[in-house]
């Protein structure tokens, strides 16, 4: 067990609004390396426990840590240029720049003391490296949401994070997309990034996920290996409970 | 006693035109979304016309005025939202870029009907004769004018918000208020809403100029200084929040009357700025904000 | 290392060769203007360069963040106040110099108080500011003084014109510098996307607070400089709202996207009141309806009109030209 890296830990973690608690008391572990999937229904707090560690939202009880050091109390810039990326479930890009501007914004507020060389270097190897080279200048907002998406990751990545959060990436993509997504995903866990995604494709989840935990109602109900959370009965119930 | 009888009962006859200001501003805010400078002006109309009908020797009581007056503004401010403020809304990417668009349209306006008022009007004081007597309460004189506005704006304060929490339309207001995209899920027509929302924000500025030329002289200037104790009061209350909107409107009256009593009255913007600026640092959603 | 954080932060690539000898060349002929010149010339241009001044800074705060400021009247009139209180004793440099600082401390002030929160308040409270400084100066001045206004020591229409032209450059220059920074990129993106910067690791308020009390520097300079022009000042004269709306109008009208919008956006509309002034009564009127307008038909300006036109082509022109390029 000992030799498990364990990057980023959450204890107890809980957020509120008003009187409905959207997380309630939920301990997780991101571990070097690996690809941690976050699943459950709507409203079951994924998105809101991803807004906790990336200091979008404060959490009002818990701790996260990042290296073993305690972030939430943190500034989501300060989180940022500390090593934990995200995308955000709508895309937020920048409209009126290219996307070569765009993930260069990254390179360059990510990490301290950056040059403007070294952040024009690391913008080509981000562009390349997630396939977006190719339209370096094409106009933001008239790009495929396809696109938009890859951009997002892009910009995430170019920030240079140890750990790289996406929110519902390939939502709304053709199975072609979904397949260059989960592509570019396992090319940056292979870059040594660790991962914790949100997502509703559950193919997608099952097949490159290396653990997977699920909330519901904002608890912790499942954890483990992909296989094993899928033929968890409560889970199960859970999801036929959904569709019903 | 008799000082703190008169700076209350006075300050709470200010405050309740102030309310029915900062409500009207509210109830545009809230749900359409414009912060609308060119407020102040709707109610200098609504004075003017009150005063003009004064002058006309019908004999009419003033609140008859409120006939005429609140059509107008309501005409107005309606025609506005669906050929200006409505295209703009279609035209602005999100809703921040059309907030303070929507700030310098209605400060155009403003330059306009302000200039327009003066042309008409003149830069004289206006004031016409009403209720002249004062009636003693605990040794506090106090005007009987003042009273009379006083109880006509609870009367239509109460009204309003009857109208908010009863009528098949105040509800949708709410709804649309408290979010516009949810609203729109239910089935409330949002754009009608918001045009009407805008609307009925002019009717209470018509309303409380109609109220306030009873007691106090007015002038084609006096606009702007109307806009700004109710936007102070709406940021006070709480941006969009029409019960914080009265709750300020009487605190502010209260306040600014005690100001202009004990120091003086050109001092009274300048407290007022002073508490929204503390209240921003310890409770920036305002007093009943959401 | 302290100080190489501070350039990096603040000195971008540095403008292309052409476009530093075109700004160099112009400022140099504007320093020849006053020997040539008849005399109202001079006065002219100077309202000119002080409209320059207030729209290019508020554009770079207000136009890049997308924080509409109202606060401009506030800080023009605190310089003019200080150069009325100070302008006797001191030379004019040294007011310049007080004003800037004072305009930029008052702007700290505020913007810690409201930029940490987003949206609307800050209009508000910018808006706000200019009332309150005025009643407060006028309750002043009343109850301590016991005037209404207060007499500048006027200097001649040249001296007016080169300070003038010091700051407008200076400003300039700053401003196309500060446009290519971090720190001047970190104010775009907050602009157009506040979560999406900070969670790229924009340190956003800090950004913007410091953004909007370094703008609000050249404006009370300008003011210190001007009030000595119009010689007799008081509150209204010093914080009038008008000062506070020209340079946003301007900024839209000239589009707030390039350098040099602000700056057409004011030569234009400093001549068309000026203009209006001498043939009608109704210009304020006229000026509500052209900032209606403006806002309506140009959300971009006549800069941004250009700019998505050449835009449409070049996206239009398809991946060929993209591909080439490095």
């Amino acid at each position: 067990m000992s030799d498990i890296v364990k990057i980023i830990t959450g204890v107890g973690v809980t957020k509120r609004f008003g009187g409905m608690t959207a997380v309630n008391n939920v301990d997780f572990e991101l571990r070097r390396g690996e690809i941690l999937g976050l699943i459950g229904p709507n409203g079951a707090g994924k998105t809101t426990l991803f807004n906790c560690i990336s200091a979008f939202y404060r959490a009002d009880e818990g701790i996260i840590t990042y290296n073993g050091n305690q972030i939430n109390r943190m500034s989501p810039d300060k989180i940022c240029r500390l090593g934990i990326a995200r995308t955000f479930q709508a895309a937020k890009n920048f409209p009126d720049m290219s996307v070569r501007e765009n993930v260069r914004m990254g390179a360059l507020f990510g990490q301290v003391g950056i040059t403007y060389d070294e952040a024009d270097r690391l913008t080509d190897e981000i562009m390349e490296f997630a396939g977006l080279d190719k339209y370096a200048h094409l106009n933001v907002p008239d790009m495929p949401l396809a696109l938009q998406k890859r951009l997002e990751v892009a910009r995430a990545l170019a920030t240079k994070p140890g750990v790289l959060m996406i929110d519902e990436v390939m939502a709304g993509l053709n199975p072609t997309e979904v397949g260059e997504a989960m592509e570019l995903v396992g090319k940056i866990r292979a870059s040594g990034v660790a991962i914790l995604m949100i997502e509703h494709v559950m193919k997608a989840i099952m097949a490159i996920c290396d653990r997977i935990i699920v909330l519901h109602h904002g608890e912790l109900i499942a954890e483990g290996a992909p296989d094993h959370v899928a033929n968890d009965p409560q889970v199960i119930e859970v999801y036929l409970g959904e569709e019903a | 006693m008799t000082v703190f009888l008169l700076v209350l009962i006075n300050g709470c006859i200010v405050g309740s035109t102030y309310a029915l200001m900062a409500m009207g501003m509210s109830t545009q805010y809230g749900v359409a979304r414009i912060l609308n400078i060119a407020h102040g002006e709707f109610i200098v109309l609504a004075a003017v016309v009150t005063y003009a009908l004064q002058q006309s020797g019908l004999g009419l009581h003033p609140l008859f005025a409120l006939v005429l007056a609140c059509p107008i503004v309501f005409a107005i401010s309606y025609i506005l939202h669906i050929t200006l403020y409505r295209r703009l809304r279609r035209l602005s990417p999100n809703l921040g870029v059309f907030e303070g668009n929507a700030i310098l349209v209605s400060f155009g306006i403003y330059y306009i009907a302000q200039n327009l008022l003066q042309t008409y009007m003149g830069a004289a004081p206006k004031r016409y004769p009403f209720m002249m007597t004062s009636v003693n309460i605990g040794g506090a004189g106090i005007s009987a004018a003042g009273l009379f506005v006083m109880l006509i704006a609870i009367v239509i304060c109460v009204l309003y918000t009857i109208f908010l929490s009863r009528t098949r339309l105040g509800k949708s207001i709410r709804a649309a208020s408290q979010d516009s995209q949810a609203a729109a899920h239910l089935g409330v027509k949002i754009n009608s809403i918001m045009a009407l929302c805008f609307a009925i924000g002019g009717i209470l500025a018509a309303c409380a100029g109609v109220l306030m030329s009873m007691r106090e002289q007015f002038q084609s200037t006096s606009g702007l200084g109307y806009t700004t104790i109710a936007i102070i009061i709406v940021v006070l209350g709480g941006l969009g929040s029409v019960k914080g909107a009265i709750l300020g409107g009487f605190i502010l009256g209260i306040v600014g009357y005690t100001v202009s009593h004990f120091i003086d009255s050109v001092f009274m913007i300048s407290v007022f700025y002073m508490i929204i600026l503390v209240l921003l640092i310890v409770r920036p959603k305002g007093l009943l904000g959401r | 290392m302290g100080l190489r954080l501070l350039k990096d932060a603040f000195w971008g690539a540095a403008p292309s060769r052409i476009q530093s000898a075109i700004i160099a060349a112009a400022i140099v002929v504007m320093a020849f203007i006053p020997g040539v010149a008849d005399t109202y010339t001079p006065l002219f241009l100077s309202w000119i360069m002080t409209y320059c001044v207030l729209s290019i800074s508020w554009s770079f705060f207000s136009g890049k963040a997308g924080y509409i400021s109202l606060a401009t009247a506030s800080f023009y009139g605190i310089g003019m106040y200080l150069q009325a209180i100070l302008g006797r004793q001191l030379p004019l440099w040294t007011t310049m110099i007080l004003a800037a600082v004072m305009a930029f401390a008052v702007g700290l002030i505020i913007g810690v108080v409201t930029l940490r929160l987003r949206g609307i308040y800050f209009t508000i409270f910018t808006f706000g500011l200019s009332l309150f400084l005025n009643r407060f100066m006028n309750w002043y001045e009343g109850a301590f003084t016991r005037t209404k206004g207060r007499m500048v020591k006027p200097y001649d229409n040249d001296t007016v014109f080169y300070a003038l032209l010091v700051v407008f450059a200076i400003t300039l220059i700053a401003v196309i510098i500060l446009n290519r920074s971090r720190f001047g990129l970190s104010l775009k993106c907050i602009g157009q996307n506040e979560d999406s910067a900070q969670h790229l690791g924009v340190r956003t308020t800090m950004t913007k607070v410091l953004a909007f009390a370094i703008t609000a520097a050249p404006v009370g300079a300008v003011g210190a400089v001007m009030s000595t022009k119009i010689g007799y000042i008081d509150p209204n004269t010093a914080f009038g709202l008008n000062t506070s709306f020209f340079p946003v109008l301007m900024a839209i009208f000239g589009g707030m996207s390039s350098t040099y919008g602000p700056i057409i956006g004011a030569v234009v509309f400093y001549a068309l009141q000026d203009y209006l002034l001498r043939v009608t009564n109704w210009h304020m009127i006229i000026f509500g309806a052209v900032m209606v307008v403006v806002i309506m038909l140009l959300p971009n300006g006549v800069f941004g009109v250009v700019d998505t036109i050449l835009r449409k082509r070049r996206s239009a022109g398809g991946g060929a030209e993209a591909s080439h390029q490095p």
